[in-house]
């Protein structure tokens, strides 16, 4: 009583679309779905250290609103995040700390190294500042200025959208956990680091103690 | 305890005139009347004196700096009850020699003083820690051994804690020390890699961490053989 029936009919066939018919269904690369997915739904680890931290800060905030690129998730458990964005200088004392959170990451992982002290070490090319996180983990996007604007990091965010967009599932490379040397503890050769973070500019003097 | 001359809040000190900084020399100006206690109490301790834009500067001898800094807090003409900072001089000048500093302000008294004690070069830098009389030199005076590598005997736990506890280089804010830095950036990126994360823990967190055995000998030493919660 009050029941609505169903109308007695023949019940419809499971694949009511004909495979020749050019109507009611599409095919992709299995490739773009997963990257769109991906890509629209990074969630960031934000590793803040210094100042660039407070602009990223901006950059999740209502104004330049990072859910716009579905990073309004900020995990702040790198078991539940796909990039992780550092913010800041990093010290000595705290590289065994990143590299630790960059491995607790499940793949898979990007990274982007966020402002000058980030890359480069920045100004501080001194006894107690990374000159890199470059040197150890790995970088897929590195955003420029002291500190940057909120625009900077979304073109960062941007950028990396479009090469995880651009990745292949058959390219295995990408993938690879890569494993610091044993004894070195280092996953690029240390004269290539020593390479890198040679003094340059104003910082070129600054091997000589003040004696 | 009641002091005669105590200043209250938006007082002046009996007989005082109302001094601004526009008011106050360069040199000579009003010295701190505790210098004159210190003389009279500790004689040949107190070496030299000098007053700079109103700061009264007194240079203690090194051995007695404990018991000058003990008299200052808990005798109730002085009552220096805040202990500002501690930290460290080194001139370029290799003849001057460094320099310990204890910024003591009596808080009763409006009354501020820097001690300075001087440590010639050619001997072992260490200095009475003050600890036993102000809790809060704890960890003024280890910043200040990490970056001087001046030892403050009696410091319940003078170790390193602005670098890491395995670090190797040496005190990066003396005059010898390169800015970049002893060793190759590699070699500093390979120490400061291999050290564990759980290093910086607190000495209670640390006594029953993995990282126990990559301690330095003396920090197990200190942290003793008791091992709980494994």
């Amino acid at each position: 009583m009050g029941l609505i029936t169903a109308p007695d009919r023949p019940a419809a066939p499971l694949t009511s679309v004909d495979p020749r018919s050019q109507e009611g269904w599409v095919t992709t690369r299995l490739d773009f779905l997963v990257n769109w997915a991906r890509a629209a739904s990074l969630w960031p680890m934000p590793f803040g250290t210094a100042c660039c931290a407070i602009e990223f800060m901006a950059t999740a905030a209502s104004r330049f609103d990072l859910a716009r690129f579905g990073m309004e998730r900020l995990s702040y458990s790198p078991r539940q995040a796909d990039v992780l964005i550092c913010a800041g200088r990093v010290p000595f004392k705290l590289a065994p700390v990143i590299r630790r959170i960059w491995q607790q990451m499940p793949q898979p992982k990007w990274c982007i190294s966020m402002g000058a002290c980030a890359s480069t070490g920045g100004m501080f090319d001194n006894y107690a500042v990374v000159q890199g996180i470059d040197t150890i983990i790995p970088v897929d996007v590195y955003v420029p200025g002291c500190p940057p604007r909120p625009e900077g990091l979304m073109y960062g965010i941007l950028m990396l959208q479009e090469k995880v967009k651009n990745e292949r599932m058959r390219d295995e490379r990408i993938r690879y956990e890569i494993a610091p040397d044993p004894t070195s503890k280092l996953y690029i050769p240390p004269p290539r680091i020593d390479e890198l973070s040679e003094p340059f500019g104003n910082s070129v003097q600054q091997n000589r103690s003040a004696l | 305890m009641t002091a005669p001359n105590i200043v209250r809040a938006g007082e002046l000190a009996p007989g005082a005139a109302p001094v601004t900084p526009y008011g106050i020399p360069h040199r000579d100006g009003a010295m701190n009347p505790s210098v004159d206690a210190l003389r009279e109490r500790f004689g040949g301790a107190i070496g030299r004196h000098a007053v700079v834009w109103g700061e009264t500067t007194v240079y203690v001898d090194p051995a007695r700096a404990l018991d000058v800094v003990r008299w200052l807090h808990d005798d109730p003409t002085q009552r220096y009850d805040y202990l500002v900072d501690v930290t460290a001089v080194e001139y370029r000048d290799l003849d001057t020699p460094i320099e310990v500093v204890w910024h003591l302000r009596s808080l009763p008294f409006r009354r501020f003083l820097r001690l300075k004690a001087e440590l010639p070069r050619d001997a072992e830098l260490a200095v009475p820690s003050v600890v036993p009389v102000y809790r809060s030199a704890d960890w003024l005076e280890r910043e200040c051994y990490d970056m001087f590598g001046i030892r403050f005997t009696g410091h319940p736990d003078l170790r390193r804690i602005l670098m890491w506890e395995t670090y190797r280089e040496g005190f990066p804010l003396r005059k010898d020390f390169p800015l970049r830095g002893r060793f190759s950036r590699s070699e500093q990126l390979h120490q400061a890699l291999a050290a564990h994360p759980e290093n910086r823990y607190s000495m209670e967190e640390l006594s029953i961490a993995d990282a126990f055995q990559e301690l330095p000998a003396d920090m197990r030493e200190r942290l003793g053989g008791e091992r709980t919660g494994e």
